[in-house]
């Protein structure tokens, strides 16, 4: 058979090319006697949704009927699939049928056995509980011998299949990569592509083989590999950066036409191919000179190629100019670049007009003046007729703005704004239009008109950062005393004056802003007394079309206005009228301000005015009430405990039923999991008791049905419906907001020179002297980036980042790359490791293992005094609760490269410390970054509720540190928070100056950079900005897990999500006590348990994520399997786990 | 990776009839119904534009519908959408709206072009050989 289909293989291609398509077109005309074709008729013959819905529900039906009918033959159940496949993707639920496509996929000859497939990838989703059923299916059709079978496996497992069984069809898959025949060896990396996507972790050991695949002979396979690089190169580009030859070569011959004949389309070699190509060459050679010139000569040669001729070339040219200027710039390449766009822009063809534009944005964030070569064509774009390219050269006008050409180019975006009619081209222009405001506005009366016709415009569909964003500019002000004064002057008079206009209306969210500014700033206006402000907000107050939650900063806003109000009988109306309001909001806010009215010497204290940005002093150690906590344990109360404990404490009640003696019959019944694998040899290895497993299986059935109400934070109440706010009222169109301005800013810059030309031409001209003013010649144009000269006029000052940009980047050049590898932090981490290890086996000698591993606490109890002198220059045991505390000396590369002032600083630093960290364990310092002047260094402390990261900065000379500050950039998986009091009085003096920055995990993750910047002030008074990054792992954030063998069974039981993986030991017998060592040392696991040949283990992720781990020897390895309540948490932890052990 | 969520593809008539989706993430059912609506209307209308950018090509009373983010080489996509219908083409025969009908067989051919979004097969020959061993097959 598999003989038969493997020429039919070969022959087919030659077959068609001659125009002969033997039977299969023929046949598949045929069928349009078929009830699907009578169905689709009977459909597109209807007229309203309504008839619609009966013919599909009638169908589905039937369907019903035939799919559950005993006697149906696969080959109508086939058809019948169709037919659902064509109701499901009318929206119509065709879920009774899912179970039959995997039923046809599994009993069905080639083309039924396809169609079930096809219908399985259509119907389910990755979660879908039913795809467990498909995993027995596509393991024997990959070890079929019929070729066709193997590639549809293949097919089904790249688009769709279930992460947890990816062991179970890796190695088939792995072997597949050897076939002969390409088509399987292309699929094969395809499937290990999708395998990539969804658990990186499982296939980091293949990744010698995706570089086999990319030197294949065959095309197709080579060009599936570069799926999987052009991932692996976004995620980090330095990794692959040897491989940029290969790709050169590669692009090459596909632009040299070296490819066969059918990978052309229409006479472009392999076109798609280029583009990825191309793609790849743009992340690899981006901001590295050396690897750039490698690719010059083939990135000329693939402009050249590329003529224009056909729609397919443009794409190409698209893709490679904007590589050109993603990579190292070239000034040869450049030019070449720059003509091309020139060619797309002027183009009549809206689509290559289109592509101009967009290559044009990317462009010119590079290099603004090519802008300027193409003005009057992009003034011309902007009254295009077609909506897309308009949006487009706003977009580019956006990328252009500085604070010249601000004013003309918000005009235009609120020209186009007040056209437009979708949510989401609002949602995204306000955005815009709010940042270059806020960047640029030339003075007071502009910024606040635009604003008010964003908030007018934009409303309550806008992002809410904008409002507040404002808001707090307003508030904190700026380097100018009198200017923050003349703008909230400016912005009271502007709102009260909207608020005398009868019948306008306005977003909710604009009300807030408006009723927060005049509840802080009315003050400010001589002419106008608070009693009037009141006046004013209480008619608003008063009006139907308010939302509760404007009510509520309507109400605040009184709140604040009362204390400076004489008398004010309005304030009575108010309460009388609101106290019984319905809203339970509303109803507190009145009750404060009824309350504190009474007592207006109290109000004038708690509501001062303008005080809105002085910080509150908060105890947050709580210690007022440290008499009264005093006074009830004297009364018997319970002590404190902390929010993990309690936790734990509660899940281990709150599981009240423990089905089994877990004691007993421990390694029998213990683990048969919910999600025992339909006949995968993964999970046969645990023998269940059938019985037990039934009953459990109910149980965990039962739990995940139930709707979660509960949390670990207590009950999940619902999100509040944010229905109420939303208003029919339209917003009203700000008249005012179109500024006089505007007109005087385009006529300043007239230098064009004025000819014989047309009125209109001479309007253009204009134009295109106002919106590209700034951007040529005259002022200075850095072509890496866009050096602003006029500095912006709203800069924060409390925003450090933004107010150093100006004054740091003379000394940008300083910013030294990160010395700190992640090979260094490895070695760190070993050395403290190994030291730990060390003294670990050392002390506990005379103890059997198990019982070292039991009972950490075995470890403090030794003489504390005696081990002193031996551990002096290792670091602490990690899970003894040591009293003693003893410093990792700094680490010799950080010393070496500092003088010794700043390590007698250091270690003054250090004995500062003593008291505060004696219980937690710390990294070794290790220098992060350093020029000329200071040195910075940083260590991790493991506490137990956090990841504290300790900078500090030293000066090498020892003078005094001037201003540094530290500046950690926002990291995807997790936040960091300064810790208060975090400068110690002890160093702040001297040369030295220490942050400590709170690490919390947001999401689980394997391996993280923190990268930040600290700036500091240099003798000669510029400032000084450095960049540093830290190295960060999971590990990080493990911390052991404290608990009961029983507490253990309860907690597996309740936890959903699981992850399987098997380790291959050479001697399994004896691995696990070794591998149990070396998880709780290395990835800090506590030992639960340990019975016979199996082992318990468990740890939290901080704060309180628990994790648990079951590991078990057999034949040839070690089995483990992790269960969290965290979805991802045992991925990363089963890819740490399984480092620790084989690298011990 | 190609971040070219090729999202949903789609094919309409002129009726607005959606007749081939093809999802690169799973999209609940329910929003099928929607997010088609409101891409058939947008087609047709050609006036709004979410999250993702919708590249479209008409042949006849035929409109072929991708959603592309933003980083995607658009020209590249919709020149990939010629290259499917060539493909249809030489499958059926001088392609027609009817032959969308071969539901099965449309999916079966759009499953080799594209897979997680990303554009894996272009090679006409290749992409149907497959296709025709299998019609080849079930006629025996």
């Amino acid at each position: 058979m598999s003989d038969i289909v493997e020429r039919t293989l070969t022959a087919l291609p030659g077959l068609f090319l001659q125009g002969q398509p033997g039977g299969g077109p023929a046949a598949a005309k045929a069928p349009f006697s078929s009830r699907l074709g009578g169905l689709v008729r009977g459909v597109t013959a209807l007229t309203s949704k309504h008839e619609e819905e009966k013919l599909i529900q009638q169908e589905l039906s039937s369907l019903k009927a035939t799919v559950s009918a005993p006697t149906t033959t696969l080959k109508t159940m086939k058809e019948c699939m169709v037919r659902l496949i064509y109701c499901e993707m009318l929206g119509y639920d065709a879920s009774f049928g899912y179970i039959h496509a995997i039923k046809l996929a599994q009993q069905g000859n080639l083309l039924e056995k396809r169609v079930g497939y096809l219908a399985v990838s259509l119907f389910l989703h990755e979660s879908h509980e039913l795809l467990l059923l498909l995993v027995n299916t596509v393991v024997k059709d990959l070890q079929s011998t019929n070729l066709v079978e193997v590639c549809m496996a293949l097919t089904i497992v790249s688009q769709i299949f279930p992460r947890e069984m990816i062991p179970a069809v890796l190695p088939l898959i792995e072997d597949k990569l050897q076939h002969s025949k390409e088509i399987i060896r292309r699929k094969a990396v395809l499937a290990l592509y999708k395998f990539h996507l969804i658990a990186p972790n499982q296939v980091q050991h293949i990744h010698v083989k995706f570089r086999k695949a990319l030197c294949d002979r065959d095309v197709g396979v080579m060009a599936a590999s570069l799926h999987i690089y052009l991932r692996m190169i976004k995620e980090n580009s330095s990794g692959y950066k040897d491989l940029t030859g290969s790709f050169v070569t590669i692009l090459k011959q596909v632009v040299g036409g070296k490819l066969p004949v059918d990978f052309n389309y229409h006479n472009v070699p392999a076109p798609w191919l280029q583009i990825q190509l191309l793609r790849i060459l743009g992340l690899l050679g981006k901001d590295d000179q050396r690897t750039s010139e490698l690719m010059y000569d083939v990135l000329d040669e693939s402009l050249r190629r590329a003529e224009l001729s056909h729609n397919v070339t443009y794409a190409i040219l698209f893709e490679c100019v904007h590589t050109i200027y993603s990579v190292y710039p070239k000034s040869e390449l450049l030019e070449k670049a720059a003509k091309c766009i020139g060619k797309f822009v002027l183009s009549p063809k809206i689509n290559l007009k289109y592509l101009g534009l967009k290559a044009l944005t990317y462009v010119v964030q590079r290099d603004p003046t090519l802008a300027l070569q193409h003005q009057m064509t992009i003034i011309e774009c902007l009254d295009h007729p077609d909506p897309i390219i308009k949006r487009e050269t706003l977009e580019l006008l956006y990328r252009i703005t500085n604070s010249q050409n601000v004013t003309v180019i918000v005009q235009k975006m609120l020209e186009y704004l007040h056209q437009s009619k979708e949510e989401y081209i609002i949602v995204n222009l306000v955005g815009k239009i709010a940042e270059l405001a806020e960047k640029y506005a030339p003075d007071n009366a502009w910024f606040i008109q635009t604003m008010n016709a964003v908030f007018s415009v934009g409303g309550d569909v806008m992002h809410p950062d904008i409002s507040s964003n404002f808001l707090r500019l307003l508030a904190e002000g700026f380097d100018d005393e009198t200017e923050d004064r003349q703008l909230r002057v400016y912005a009271v008079q502007s709102y009260l004056s909207l608020l005398d206009v009868e019948n306008a209306f306005y977003p909710q969210r604009f009300l807030q802003v408006m009723s927060w500014v005049l509840g802080e700033y009315s003050y400010l206006l001589d002419n106008e007394k608070p009693e009037e402000v009141i006046n004013r907000l209480f008619k608003l107050l008063m009006s139907d079309s308010i939302s509760s939650e404007t009510k509520a900063w309507l109400i605040a806003a009184v709140t604040k206005l009362t204390p400076q109000a004489q008398t004010s009988s309005t304030v009575e109306r108010l309460i009388q009228e609101f106290t019984v309001s319905l809203d339970t909001c509303v109803r507190q806010h009145t009750f404060e301000l009824k309350h504190l009215h009474e007592n207006v010497e109290v109000m004038k204290n708690l509501l001062p005015v303008n005080k809105s940005c002085e910080d509150l002093v908060v105890d947050a150690s709580l210690s007022f009430l440290d008499g009264y906590v005093a006074e009830r344990l004297s009364q018997g109360a319970a002590p404190y405990k902390p929010h993990h404990q309690r936790q734990e404490e509660k899940l281990s009640q709150e599981k009240v039923l423990n089905f089994e003696p877990y004691g007993l019959s421990f390694s029998s019944s213990g683990f048969t999991g919910r999600q025992s694998p339909a006949g995968i040899s993964l999970g046969s290895d645990i023998s269940g008791n059938s019985a037990e497993t039934g009953l459990k299986e109910t149980n965990s059935l039962k739990l995940e049905g139930v709707k979660k109400l509960w949390g670990k934070e207590g009950y999940l109440p619902k999100k509040e419906s944010k229905a109420g706010e939303e208003m029919e009222a339209s917003p009203a169109p700000l008249e005012n907001a179109v500024s006089e301005n505007m007109d005087q800013a385009g006529t300043r810059r007239d230098q064009a020179p004025v000819l014989a030309q047309s009125k209109e031409e001479k309007e253009k001209q204009l134009l295109a002297s106002s919106l590209f003013v700034g951007l040529g010649s005259e002022s200075q144009i850095n072509l890496l980036g866009k050096a602003d000269n006029v500095s912006h006029k709203f800069r924060r000052k409390s925003k450090v980042k933004e107010a150093k940009s100006g004054e740091a980047a003379s000394a940008r050049d300083l910013t030294c790359s990160s010395l700190h590898s992640p090979s260094h932090v490895a070695h760190e981490e070993n050395d403290y490791l190994t030291a730990l290890q060390d003294r670990g086996s050392a002390e506990a000698e005379e103890f059997p293992l198990g019982s070292e591993l039991l009972d950490p606490e075995s470890v403090s109890e030794l003489p504390v005094v005696g081990k002193l002198s031996d551990c002096a220059l290792s670091a602490p045991s990690l899970f003894a609760d040591s009293d003693m505390e003893v410093f990792h000396p700094p680490s010799s590369a950080a010393a070496s490269a500092s003088a010794a002032a700043p390590v007698t600083a250091e270690i003054a630093l250090a004995s500062s410390f003593l008291e505060e960290t004696t219980e937690d364990v710390r990294s070794g310092r290790v220098e992060v970054c350093s020029d000329e002047t200071v040195t910075m260094s940083s260590y991790k402390l493991w506490k137990d509720d956090c990841l504290l990261m300790v900078w500090s900065v030293a000066t090498k000379s020892g003078s005094e540190l001037k201003s540094a500050n530290l500046d950690i950039f926002p990291a995807e998986n997790f936040k960091t928070s300064e810790q208060p009091g975090c400068c110690l009085p002890a160093a702040e003096a001297g040369s030295t100056k220490t942050f400590q920055y709170r690490l919390q995990v947001e999401r689980p993750f394997t391996e993280e950079t923190l990268s930040g910047s600290v700036s500091y002030q240099r003798v000669d008074t510029h400032a000084v900005q450095l960049e540093f990054s830290v190295n960060l792992s999971l590990l990080d954030f493990i911390r052991p897990l404290k608990i009961s063998t029983e507490d253990f069974g309860k907690l597996w039981l309740s936890f959903a999500n699981d992850v399987k993986q098997n380790i291959k030991m050479s001697e399994p017998q004896a691995a696990l006590p070794s591998a149990l060592k070396t998880l709780q040392e290395k990835v800090r696991l506590h030992v639960v348990d340990v019975r016979g040949n199996e082992g318990l283990l468990a740890c939290r992720l901080l704060p309180s994520t628990p994790s648990l781990l079951h590991c078990r020897v057999h034949a040839d390895g070690l089995a483990l399997w992790f269960r969290s309540s965290c979805p991802a948490l045992p991925d990363c932890l089963s890819y740490q786990c399984q480092k620790a052990i084989e690298g011990s | 990776m190609i971040k070219l969520f090729l999202m949903p593809l789609l094919m309409v008539n002129k009726q607005g009839q959606t007749q081939l989706p093809k999802y690169c993430e799973h999209v609940d059912i329910n929003k099928h119904t929607l997010l088609e609506t409101e891409v058939i209307k947008t087609c047709l209308s050609r006036s709004s534009e979410r999250d993702f950018k919708l590249l479209y090509r008409q042949y006849a009373a035929l409109f072929i519908v991708v959603g592309v983010n933003d980083t995607e080489n658009e020209m590249a996509v919709y020149e990939f959408i010629h290259n499917f219908v060539e493909v249809l083409d030489a499958y059926f025969s001088q392609v027609s709206e009817l032959d969308m009908f071969n539901l099965d067989k449309v999916h079966i051919i759009l499953d080799k072009m594209l897979l997680n979004g990303c554009i894996v097969e272009t090679n006409r020959t290749r992409i149907l050989a497959p296709l025709l061993i299998l019609d080849k097959t079930s006629e025996s």
